[in-house]
């Protein structure tokens, strides 16, 4: 049962690494526990802390993968072969491990349910993160809302959260989930091999009367060409939500 | 006592003491891309540099002309207020003492200004003397825009946000005029020896 | 890594912002001062590439907020913002 997210003084805490689970080659999922943890909305995120031996200490953001229904905080992280952070926390990170953490953060890319509008998820890369949570939330919540996820990955081993997609979307629960690999595909592939494009987001995007809730979320260039696209077929801005990661340092 | 993440080092740093790294640097290999906001795109046949202000004479250069007048190739250390170092950077450029040459002005101050909107604020003589280039080549290669191309300041004695990337000109002023982060917390100055990053260093 | 990837939006500071709001900033609404558009907080293109952060109208570009840290010291320039609306219980 998801308690309400209290808005208390943003303080830093030690979270414990309970399990690390490889997604992908290059993401591996850190499971959290977090003592206190006040509980979170799907889409917020949490800000990582990092001190080395002399001193030293830089921050990174990362979305929570799991939705408020678990007590466990869970992020999703991408392995960036020039990165300062994520190489240190996919690939050296194990279990027992702690990690300084401050959140839950955000307020503006934030799906409850309880909107039952359609809502229409667009998804760049380890842009899927704070999206999943909102799958997962959909489902946990039994929620009436009906959802479209379009998830763009390189290729078929990027895909994160491959299998539970399926499962979800198989389901029952009003989850349809539509993949584009844009380098390469496996062969057999029936979903879409390019990158997103006009005629892509037209076949996918729920109708304009529907007035959908949709929330985008990649790498900025990803971001402003699906929202372009979507604002092109006719979509209102204000149902836009977009949430921009940005390899800054990884 | 901060807690310590196990077994993370952060990026490459030399953190050796070295007569050539200013307190609280650290020296990196790679050459970081900051950035105040989106890249101008300006095409060359619209580009000057101007001086202005407390000037007899305003003065101004196209590209053509800047390109015709003498330039050096200097190998200088540049340094971040952002805490990284970078050495042995090769630029190439005119000196402000070529542009200042034949400028009649009794100013003490100067402030550059860049396309964007960024500005940054100097003493004159922070600009003079062999200290300061209008720099169109890095490592011999044309200035790429995402580090200030077509042509950026180069004060490498100060630190790098004093380097104005995209610059178009200096307003010279009797009066020194904190410039973008000048006017925000960043130190009016700006030595890195001195470690002057903020207000009140 | 792109040029374009440099720029975030006011997701990327919402950890900040609640250092110095002390409440949840991406939902307020913001005006800028250039041209009078309303913008959510989550929506401002944001550069944290820089010695601090650099808050710019996604409509206009220019300047809306500057923020720099260091240490237990915050220098904020709200100029580039004429107003800023929000609710002390955003939910």
């Amino acid at each position: 049962m998801a308690r309400a997210a209290v808005l208390g003084r943003l303080t830093w805490q030690l979270g414990e690494v309970a399990e690390v689970i490889q997604e992908t080659p290059r993401v591996a999922s850190l499971v959290l526990q977090v003592p206190g943890w006040p509980g979170h909305f799907a889409g917020q995120h949490v800000d990582v802390r990092l001190t080395a031996e002399d001193g030293y200490q830089t921050q990174r953001s990362y979305s929570i993968a799991s939705p408020p229904e678990d007590s466990r905080v869970i992020l999703t992280v991408e392995r960036l072969e020039d990165g300062e952070v994520s190489p240190y926390l996919v690939g050296e990170v194990r279990a027992g491990d702690k990690i300084e953490l401050r959140g839950p953060i955000g307020g503006y890319f934030v799906w409850k349910a309880g909107d039952d509008r359609p809502v229409l998820l667009v998804a760049g890369g380890s842009g899927i993160v704070p999206l999943m949570a909102m799958i997962r939330h959909h489902s946990a919540a039994s929620s009436a809302a009906k959802v479209r996820l379009l998830y763009s990955s390189r290729s078929i081993d990027d895909v994160i959260y491959r299998d539970e997609l399926a499962t979800l979307s198989a389901g029952g629960v009003g989850l349809q989930v539509f993949h584009t690999l844009t380098r390469s595909q496996p062969s057999g592939w029936e979903g879409y091999s390019r990158r997103l494009d006009g005629e892509m987001v037209a076949e996918v995007a729920w109708p304009r009367k529907d007035s959908p809730a949709v929330f985008i979320c990649g790498p900025t260039a990803f971001v402003e060409a699906a929202g372009g696209q979507l604002l092109e077929s006719g979509y209102d801005a204000t149902w836009i939500k977009t949430e921009r990661f940005g390899a800054t340092g990884g | 006592m901060a807690f310590i993440s196990r077994g993370f080092k952060g990026k490459r740093r030399d953190v050796t003491s070295s007569s050539r790294v200013p307190p609280g640097q650290h020296v990196v290999h790679d050459f970081p891309v900051l950035s105040a906001g989106p890249t101008p795109r300006l095409p060359l046949t619209d580009w000057t540099f101007s001086i202005v202000g407390e000037v007899d004479e305003p003065k101004s250069w196209t590209w053509d002309e800047l390109r015709k007048l003498p330039s050096e190739t200097i190998t200088v250390d540049i340094h971040c207020v952002t805490k990284w170092s970078k050495l042995d950077t090769s630029w190439t450029g005119v000196s402000l003492d070529t542009l200042l040459e034949h400028v009649e002005t009794a100013a003490e101050f100067a402030v550059a200004f860049s396309d964007g909107g960024y500005t940054t604020n100097l003493p004159i003589e922070d600009l003079t003397d062999g200290k300061a280039w209008i720099a169109f080549e890095y490592g011999g290669q044309p200035l790429d825009p995402e580090h200030g191309g077509p042509a950026r300041l180069l004060v490498p004695h100060l630190y790098l946000w004093k380097s104005a990337k995209w610059v178009r000109g200096i307003t010279l002023q009797n009066e020194d005029e904190p410039g973008f982060w000048e006017s925000n917390g960043y130190n009016l100055r700006g030595d890195p020896w001195r470690e002057q990053r903020y207000w009140g260093d | 890594m792109q040029q374009s990837d440099l720029k975030l939006d006011g997701n990327a500071i919402a950890g900040l912002l609640r250092e110095i709001f002390a409440m949840e900033m991406t939902t307020a609404q913001s005006t800028c001062a250039g041209c009078g558009k309303v913008h959510p907080v989550g929506r401002v293109d944001v550069y944290l590439n820089a010695p601090g952060a650099v808050v710019r109208c996604p409509a206009c570009e220019q300047v809306m907020m500057l923020i720099v840290h260091s240490g237990d010291r915050y220098w904020i320039d709200l100029t580039g913002t004429r107003c800023l609306e929000f609710r002390s219980d955003p939910s």
